[in-house]
C-alpha cells in the first residue's frame, strides 16, 4: 500500500484511476443489463416491441402514458391485447382526432406493419386477446343461420337486425358494420371497443363469431341480395314511415287535386 | 289541344245574357252572386276530340286488362328467388318487382280512365239543389202519433199482462248471453306477472351456448344474456316463460357498485338483471359497458346498472329487477330465489 501511496501525486494517477472506474463500471454494466438484452435483440418478436414503442411513444403516449398506464385523458392499455390494437388503429379510431362522445372510425394512417408493431409493444405490457388468425374470423365452416340467431341475441339491439347500426345515449352510436372487415368484427365482439361490450371466448364461442361474421355477410355483405329494394337506410319503421307519409300521401294529394282541377275550357282565339 | 283547330260555328256565342245575377250594392252587400257562367270544354262542342277523349279512355282500360293479365303471367312464369337491379331501387326480387308494378298500372289505369272519362266526356253542367226545412209537417206529425196509439190499444199489451212479462223477461235476459261472453276476456292472470321460472338453486344458463355459466366465463366489461336451467327453446312454453325469465348480466369491478343491495345480491361483481323494460316490457339490453348505463330502444328509458339498475332517464318508472346470484357447489352461477319484484311494466294490482 506504500507503493501506491507514494505515488499517488504521479502525474498518471489520475488517468489510471479513470481506467479503473471506467472498467468497472463497464463490467457491472456488461455482467446486469445487457445480457438479457443482447439475447432479446437476437428474436424479431423484440424487434416489432421496439419499433412498436418508438411508434407508441411518437403517436400514443401523449394521452395514454409514456407506459400505456393510461390518463385521465384515456384508458390504460395494459391487458387490453394485440387484437384492441389491431382494431382501435386498423379501423382508424385511434389515434383519436379529439375527445367527445365516441371516436369514430376514420382514414387509417398506420400501414398493418406499424400496427402489428404497435400491437406487439402493447401486448408485451399485459396479456390480452390477440389477433385472430384468418381461420377464426373466415368464412369456413360457418353457420349462417345459427349466425342470425347469435346476432339477434347479443348484437341487433345496438347494430340493427341487419347491422346498420343505431343511436346510443348523449351522442354515442352503434356503428353500422357495413363494409367492416371480418377481421375487426371478429376484434371487437373480442375485446368490446369504447362503450360496446366485449363478449369474450368463454360466453360467446370462436365458433360463435365466426357464425356472426358469416352471418353479416350474408345481410349486409357486398353480394346481398335486397329482395325489397330500396332499403331507406333499412332503419325500420321510422324512415319507411316518413318515406310514406311525404312520397305516398304527397302522390295522393296530388293526384287529387288534378282530379278536381278545373278542366280546359273552350275559348274563342 | 288549343282552340284552332274546332269549327268555328261550333264555337259558344259570348256568354253574357246567361249571367243575370244580382250584384253587392250598399242597400244588399250579402247579395246571392248566383253562379258563374257554364263555359264550354273542347268535347262538348267538338265531336273529334270528344272521340280522342273516349279512345283515350278506352286505351287506359285496356291497359288495365293487359296489365292484368302480366300480373297472372309473371305470377306463373318468374322464380320466386329470381333477384334483378333496377335503377334507382337498386338490387330486388324480380317477382316482387313484376307483381307490384303490374297491380299498379292495372289499378291505377282504371282510376286514370274513369277519372278522364268524368273529365272529359260526362256533364259538368253546375246544378243548384236547392235546400227546404226537415221538420215535417203538422198533419204528418199528428197522423203518426194516432196511428202509435191505435198500434198500442190493439197490440192489448195493457191487458194481456202474461204476454207483456214475459217479453220483458225474455229482453231482459238476452243481454246475458252477451255478457257471459266476456269471461273469454279471462281468466285473470292471478299471480303469474309475479313470477318467473327462476328458483332457488336454478342455475343460469348462457343463450348462447346452451352451457351453464361459471363466475371466471364473464369477465368485466362483457355482456352476457341467460336463461333458466331447464328452458329449452323447443318448450312450448318457451316463449312465454322467456319473457319473463330473460337475464342480462354484467359484470363490474365491486368498487364501481354504487347499491349497496346490488352489490350484496352480486357475486364478485357480477350482477342479473331482468332484460324486460320495465316501461311497456321491450327486451332492453343495450349496454354501454364504459357508462354502465342501459338504454330501452323503444321509448330511451335508461337504467344505470352501477346503481341497482336506477332510472336516469325516460318513461320507466321502475328500477330494473334483479335476481339474487350465487355459486353452486359445482362452480355454477345459480339463483338463489326468483325476482323479489315482478318483473316487466307495472300493472294494476302491483303495488
Amino acid at each position: 500500500m506504500k507503493k501506491l501511496s507514494t505515488r499517488r501525486r504521479h502525474p498518471l494517477a489520475a488517468v489510471v484511476v479513470l481506467l479503473l472506474a471506467l472498467a468497472a463500471t463497464g463490467g457491472l454494466y456488461a455482467a446486469f443489463a445487457p445480457a438479457s438484452k443482447a439475447q432479446a435483440d437476437e428474436s424479431a418478436q423484440s424487434l416489432a416491441i421496439d419499433e412498436g414503442k418508438k411508434l407508441y411513444a411518437v403517436g400514443c403516449a401523449s394521452c395514454h402514458g409514456t407506459g400505456g398506464q393510461g390518463s385521465s385523458d384515456a384508458p390504460s392499455l395494459v391487458g387490453v391485447g394485440s387484437a384492441a390494437v389491431d382494431f382501435q388503429v386498423g379501423t382508424g379510431r385511434m389515434p383519436a382526432q379529439q375527445p367527445g362522445a365516441q371516436i369514430p372510425a376514420k382514414k387509417v394512417i398506420y400501414s398493418q406493419a406499424e400496427i402489428d408493431q404497435l400491437a406487439a409493444y402493447i401486448a408485451s405490457l399485459g396479456a390480452g386477446p390477440v389477433i385472430p388468425t384468418k381461420n377464426e374470423y373466415g368464412p369456413e365452416g360457418s353457420d349462417i343461420a345459427k349466425g342470425g340467431e347469435l346476432f339477434r341475441t347479443n348484437c341487433a339491439q345496438c347494430h340493427n337486425f341487419t347491422g346498420k347500426g343505431g343511436a346510443l345515449t348523449h351522442g354515442k352510436f352503434a356503428p353500422s358494420l357495413e363494409g367492416v372487415a371480418p377481421k375487426h368484427i371478429y376484434e371487437a365482439m373480442q375485446t368490446g371497443p369504447q362503450n360496446m361490450p366485449s363478449f369474450p371466448d368463454t360466453t360467446l364461442s370462436s365458433k360463435n363469431k365466426k357464425d356472426i361474421i358469416a352471418y353479416l355477410n350474408a345481410v349486409n355483405g357486398d353480394n346481398t341480395e335486397s329482395p325489397g329494394g330500396l332499403e331507406l337506410g333499412g332503419l325500420g319503421p321510422v324512415s319507411e314511415g316518413l318515406f310514406a307519409w311525404i312520397f305516398g300521401l304527397g302522390a295522393l294529394i296530388a293526384v287529387a287535386v288534378w282530379v278536381a282541377a278545373r278542366t280546359a275550357k273552350a275559348k274563342k282565339s | 289541344m288549343s282552340s284552332q283547330d274546332i269549327p268555328e260555328e261550333n264555337l259558344p256565342a259570348e256568354q253574357d245574357a246567361h249571367g243575370a245575377v244580382s250584384v253587392a250594392d250598399e242597400h244588399d252587400p250579402f247579395a246571392d252572386p248566383g253562379l258563374p257562367p257554364h263555359e264550354h270544354r273542347v268535347q262538348d262542342i267538338d265531336e273529334r276530340a270528344a272521340k280522342r277523349s273516349e279512345r283515350v279512355v278506352a286505351f287506359l282500360f285496356t291497359v288495365s286488362m293487359l296489365a292484368t293479365v302480366a300480373f297472372i303471367a309473371s305470377y306463373v312464369a318468374i322464380p320466386h328467388d329470381k333477384a334483378i337491379f333496377v335503377f334507382p331501387i337498386g338490387h330486388i326480387n324480380a317477382l316482387n318487382f313484376a307483381l307490384g308494378l303490374t297491380l299498379g298500372v292495372a289499378l291505377f289505369t282504371i282510376g286514370a280512365g274513369a277519372v278522364h272519362w268524368a273529365r272529359t266526356l260526362m256533364s259538368d253542367v253546375e246544378i243548384a239543389d236547392e235546400r227546404h226545412a226537415i221538420e215535417a209537417p203538422p198533419e204528418v206529425k199528428a197522423k203518426v202519433l194516432a196511428d202509435f196509439k191505435q198500434g198500442a190499444k190493439e197490440s192489448a199489451l195493457g191487458r194481456r199482462k202474461l204476454i207483456r212479462n214475459t217479453m220483458f223477461g225474455a229482453l231482459a235476459l238476452f243481454p246475458l248471453s252477451g255478457v257471459m261472453l266476456l269471461r273469454d276476456l279471462g281468466p285473470l292472470p292471478g299471480t303469474k306477472l309475479r313470477h318467473t321460472l327462476w328458483s332457488k338453486g336454478k342455475l343460469l344458463v348462457n343463450m348462447n351456448t346452451n352451457l351453464p355459466l361459471r363466475p371466471s366465463d364473464v369477465a368485466v366489461g362483457s355482456l352476457t344474456f341467460a336463461k333458466p336451467e331447464g328452458l329449452e327453446e323447443t318448450d312450448e312454453e318457451f316463449q312465454t316463460e322467456i319473457a319473463k325469465s330473460a337475464l342480462m348480466i354484467v359484470r363490474l369491478q365491486p368498487d364501481n357498485i354504487k347499491d349497496k343491495r346490488e352489490l350484496e345480491w352480486a357475486h364478485e361483481g357480477i350482477v342479473a338483471f331482468s332484460k324486460i323494460c320495465t316501461h311497456v316490457g321491450c327486451p332492453i339490453s343495450l349496454y354501454e359497458q364504459q357508462t354502465h348505463h342501459v338504454l330501452c330502444p323503444c321509448h330511451q328509458s335508461t337504467f344505470d346498472l352501477s346503481d341497482g339498475a336506477r332510472v336516469i332517464f325516460g318513461p320507466a318508472g321502475h328500477a330494473l329487477p334483479q335476481l339474487r346470484i350465487g355459486v353452486s357447489d359445482e362452480g355454477y352461477l345459480q339463483a338463489l330465489g326468483d325476482f323479489e319484484e315482478p318483473v316487466g311494466p307495472a300493472f294494476w294490482e302491483r303495488g
